[in-house]
């Protein structure tokens, strides 16, 4: 199985199109990885697939780098 | 002051005969069918498994793959048939003729199958299922669109949406623009990709499709007594009009004119075409008069021909009514036997393949017209293509509704 943080990155890099190496912890989607509005929505909805859960509207518009994304998962997902 | 005048410099397309001018124009001449058995979903609980599907098809050659996923696959196709079109013209897109420039293309139907694939969504897993690229992905309007954010034009930015007419019309209503001025050039056309379950489900029903399942090359057959109906295809076609005087200034490669454009409304019957034909004769009559020409003028109609019993008779019919004692001189043929039913993107192909018959001097066959049906009387050029040369040719497409529109081109 792999590391919740290997999971993330592999969405990230599937959802953006982005190459693997970009996708640092401290990445930002839009600054960084070149996502728009809509883009991070879809990731939202790309990571609740992935880890079987719900991630409020007010929550996921705080999860706007990779890492916020993998504290989220492992702060409210079990693994 | 003088109609501008409009002209082809460039075309492009995807369909069930090939996905480059060359390979698509050589199957349509020699008479090569792009109707198979149905590949895209599990057709088998359907009356009719058959279809013109698009094959070999990468649209990450065209688009971003990050893209891809953001647009249904009708606009991928419309995409790539207008960037195709756009490079055959040899057009360069730059800050001074930006805003001159513009697109309209359209489709019949549009966004159908990511439509039905996130109506399951929803049904299966709730409102937070559905993608927010679901509506761009989906509405019409956004070949036009993604066309024009991916090439910088900034004109007229529009889509006509007439079913089975929509391309004729785009590319009609295109060449309007460029004649009063609002652009020198246009990117014009249709595409559909529609040949998915809710679709091929609903043709079923209204039995409009052919059921010729065991001889999918053979299930399109324009006039003869034996057909039964049409089959739905895939695809894109797109043309580069231009301004005479701006073609000629950059020394463009002029196919032909895009001399006249009529249209007409049947006010009959949903799907069914009118008595006769009329709106199809008062359609051709309009797009005649508009170029200022005379029946006697036309050499070859790349006729709607769809291969349904009753439309292959009216637009028969209709084609008599309008060119009098000079019918029989005409030659008609059906392109439509070869690639199926485009819909939305079947007058694009077709303007393409009227332009290539001008150029060559080659009139496509009507393949499988084995035996005439009762009143298909015209020369159908049956099986196999003519050579003649040829000066005036026009290019029918009639739509659901009782939507009809003829263009006509000329050559140069």
């Amino acid at each position: 199985m792999s590391s919740i943080e290997e999971r993330v990155k592999k969405i990230v890099v599937e959802q953006l199109g982005v190459k693997e190496d970009e996708v640092t912890q401290n990445a930002s989607f839009v600054d960084d990885l070149g996502a728009d509005s809509l883009d991070t929505v879809e990731l939202v909805m790309a990571l609740e697939e992935e880890f079987e859960c719900e991630i409020p509207d007010e929550e996921a518009e705080k999860i706007t780098t990779v890492q916020q994304a993998v504290d989220y998962i492992k702060a409210h997902v079990k693994a | 002051m003088s109609k501008r005048r409009v002209v082809i410099t460039g075309m492009g397309i995807l369909s069930p005969v090939g996905n480059d001018l060359t390979t698509a124009w050589n199957n349509i001449v020699n008479g090569v069918s792009g109707i198979g058995p149905i590949t895209h979903f599990d057709a088998s609980a359907f009356s009719t498994r058959i279809a013109g599907e698009v094959r070999g098809f990468d649209p990450s050659r065209w688009i971003a793959p990050k893209d891809v996923k953001k647009m249904d696959a009708f606009i991928h196709y419309g995409v790539a048939a207008s960037l195709e079109a756009l490079k055959d013209s040899g057009l360069e897109i730059t800050e001074a003729n930006a805003e001159r420039v513009g697109v309209s293309v359209g489709a019949g139907i549009g966004g159908i199958t990511t439509i039905e694939r996130t109506s399951q969504a929803l049904a299966d897993g709730g409102p937070r299922k559905i993608s927010p690229f679901f509506v761009p992905s989906t509405i019409i309007n956004m070949i036009s669109g993604n066309v024009s954010i991916m090439t910088g034009v900034k004109g007229p930015n529009i889509s006509v949406v007439t079913a089975c007419t929509t391309a004729a019309h785009n590319i009609g209503v295109a060449a309007r623009m460029i004649a009063y001025g609002d652009a020198d050039v246009m990117i014009a056309g249709g595409a559909e990709y529609s040949t998915t379950g809710t679709a091929i489900g609903g043709f079923c029903s209204a039995r409009a499709l052919s059921t010729r399942n065991d001889e999918p090359a053979k299930a399109s057959r324009p006039w003869d007594k034996d057909r039964d109906g049409f089959v739905l295809s895939d695809g894109a076609g797109v043309l580069i009009l231009e301004e005479y005087e701006h073609a000629k200034a950059r020394g463009a490669r002029i196919y032909a004119e895009l001399v006249g454009f009529g249209m007409s409304g049947d006010a009959y019957h949903m799907t069914s075409p009118s008595e006769n034909g009329e709106g199809a004769a008062r359609c051709i009559a309009n797009a005649l008069k508009d170029a200022g020409l005379n029946a006697t003028d036309v050499d070859y109609i790349n006729a709607h021909g769809t291969s349904t019993p009753a439309g292959d008779l009216a637009e028969t019919q209709g084609m008599k009514a309008v060119l009098g004692a000079h019918a029989g001189k005409v030659l008609v043929s059906s392109t439509k036997s070869m690639t199926g039913h485009l819909l939305g993107a079947a007058g694009g192909v077709e303007a393409i393949f009227s332009v290539l018959a001008l150029r060559d001097g080659v009139v496509p066959p009507t393949i499988n017209l084995d035996e005439p049906g009762e009143g298909c009387d015209l020369d159908y050029v049956p099986h196999t293509a003519r050579q003649v040369a040829l000066d005036v040719v026009l290019s029918n497409s009639f739509g659901f509704g009782g939507t009809n529109g003829t263009l006509v081109f000329r050559r140069v």
